[in-house]
């Protein structure tokens, strides 16, 4: 299970995952898109070869794992634990991700550039993951000649990526900000700076269970270290804007808190039919009450591990069969009511 | 809220699509709006779209016409035309084919075009000392400008050994 899913990391009544995502191609050749098979393979080897010989350095077994060899609910189930992104699961022909054991490294070949080397931490710890992202970085240099240019940076397929090649993001759980509405004024002066927000599971712009996305827009004229000091200075000042509203109402609206989230643990437990944007947001007062210590029984990390689980793709691993949406509702609630279940005993 | 198409199931893809001025709201059920092709946003829109449209500003316009003289990238055959349709580069050397046109659109979308973060270590070298000499000329400069003539000498001299170096290379 990926790591940011079964622990928790610093600031993890906020900051659910940190990620820093870096963007690199071989020198000389077509981007992935338009890249024979000789060469997209022999790319994937120099890459899986680096980072398997330097298992001295990294302290790391390395798995590599084929688009094509794997089914559509495998693929699903490796995108909504973050692991890869929908563009590599799409590409079934040269598509390949290495993973650690502790699925925090993931390195995807051929998605839109040949390498992207992807650090997911559990909490708030940006540094830490361009750390690693860095490290690995540089012992694939050893082997591998980059595309760069003198001006441009590292030269990436789409031109948002260029320079640095650097991505980096928090993963937010905002509920008192969106509660009180105050979360628009900081989605505004976000994007003024330079930060792009996202919604998390679910397309375009909605805020499913209140998780927000935060990630850098410029790549190019900034060092890598002001872009994750930036991004960390902002994630900083959002949390503590999270913690001033939650408390202000556990000071001046406790009943009708409390009483919101005893009845989303209520439906949870009970629900026999449930979708995921429902449940994602029944989580999400929950997880406030745990934060809050209204609920005492349930940890952070099996919350977050949760909002996973109930994704169609996880959803349908772990039964380990195909779902209509009609069924994997009912599976759906199946699942938590079964989780709580075990919780309490 | 039911759903506008099927008047069934519950409304949950709500859509609000402004065309030439005119506000039109769209609410459909998952089932509906997957057979709706009008919802499809990954063909109607994308980065890479949104990206190509910036270049518009930049190239043609009806009072100054772009003849056919299609730029080719000589290292993989693509064209200009096919990056402004697709948002992508296909390969390393189209951006030195195609640099002067990319300029513009570079510095639209990240406000800057110079890099100045990390550099390849191994195929770098040159570049770190490309910075370096730059770095030693404003100070050069900021010397000669502070009547500090004597730092100023030493740094000419460490300018002189830096070009040296990078000749060799």
């Amino acid at each position: 299970m990926a790591g940011w899913l079964n622990e928790t990391g610093p600031q993890a009544d906020i900051v659910i995952s940190s990620r820093v995502r870096v963007a690199r191609n071989v020198d000389g050749l077509s981007f992935p898109r338009d890249l024979g098979e000789v060469a997209s393979n022999n790319i994937k080897q120099k890459v899986y070869d680096a980072v398997s010989n330097a298992n001295a350095i990294l302290r790391e077994e390395f798995k590599l794992i084929a688009m094509g060899d794997i089914g559509e609910i495998d693929r699903l189930n490796y995108i909504e634990r973050h692991l890869i992104s929908p563009d590599l699961a799409e590409n079934t022909t040269t598509g390949n991700v290495i993973l650690n054991q502790e699925e925090t490294i993931s390195l995807m070949i051929h998605e839109e550039d040949h390498i992207r080397i992807q650090c997911l931490l559990p909490g708030l710890q940006l540094e830490k993951s361009w750390d690693i992202a860095n490290k690995i970085d540089d012992l694939l240099e050893e082997r591998i000649n980059y595309a760069f240019d003198e001006e441009l940076g590292y030269l990436t397929a789409c031109p948002t990526n260029l320079g640095t090649g650097i991505r980096a993001s928090v993963m937010l759980h905002l509920p008192a900000l969106s509660l009180t509405g105050y979360i628009q004024g900081i989605l505004r002066a976000a994007g003024q700076i330079g930060l792009a927000v996202r919604g998390i599971y679910g397309e375009g712009t909605e805020f499913l269970g209140n998780l927000y996305q935060i990630s850098n827009q410029v790549t190019l004229g900034m060092m890598e270290e002001e872009i994750i000091g930036n991004l960390n200075d902002v994630t900083l000042q959002i949390i503590e804007k999270e913690r001033i509203a939650r408390n202000n109402l556990l000071h001046t609206k406790k009943i009708e808190l409390e009483d919101r989230v005893f009845r989303s643990f209520g439906i949870l437990k009970n629900a026999r039919k449930i979708t995921a944007n429902e449940a994602m947001q029944l989580i999400s007062d929950v997880k406030l009450g745990a934060c809050l210590k209204l609920i005492h029984e349930i940890d952070l990390e099996k919350l977050n591990s949760l909002i996973a689980m109930i994704q169609q793709g996880s959803l349908q691993k772990h039964f380990n069969t195909s779902l209509d949406p009609k069924e994997r509702d009912v599976k759906r609630a199946e699942l938590i009511r079964g989780y709580f279940k075990l919780k309490e005993k | 809220m039911v759903c506008q198409q099927c008047n069934e199931r519950k409304a949950t893809v709500h859509m609000t699509k402004i065309l030439q001025g005119k506000k039109e709201e769209i609410h459909l059920c998952e089932q509906c709006a997957q057979e709706k092709e009008t919802l499809n946003f990954e063909n109607s829109f994308s980065i890479h779209n949104f990206l190509a449209g910036l270049l518009d500003g930049t190239t043609g316009t009806p009072f100054n016409p772009q003849y056919a003289k299609e730029i080719q990238c000589s290292e993989c055959g693509h064209s200009y035309d096919r990056f402004k349709q697709v948002g992508k580069l296909n390969c390393s050397q189209c951006y030195q084919q195609f640099k002067q046109k990319l300029i513009p659109l570079i510095r639209k979308v990240q406000g800057n075009v110079r890099h100045t973060g990390k550099v390849p270590k191994r195929a770098g070298g040159i570049i770190q000392l490309k910075r370096e000499l730059k770095d030693l000329r404003s100070r050069l400069a900021a010397a000669v400008e502070e009547q500090e003539f004597e730092r100023a000498a030493e740094l000419r001299d460490e300018i002189k050994a830096l070009e040296a170096r990078i000749e060799e290379m």
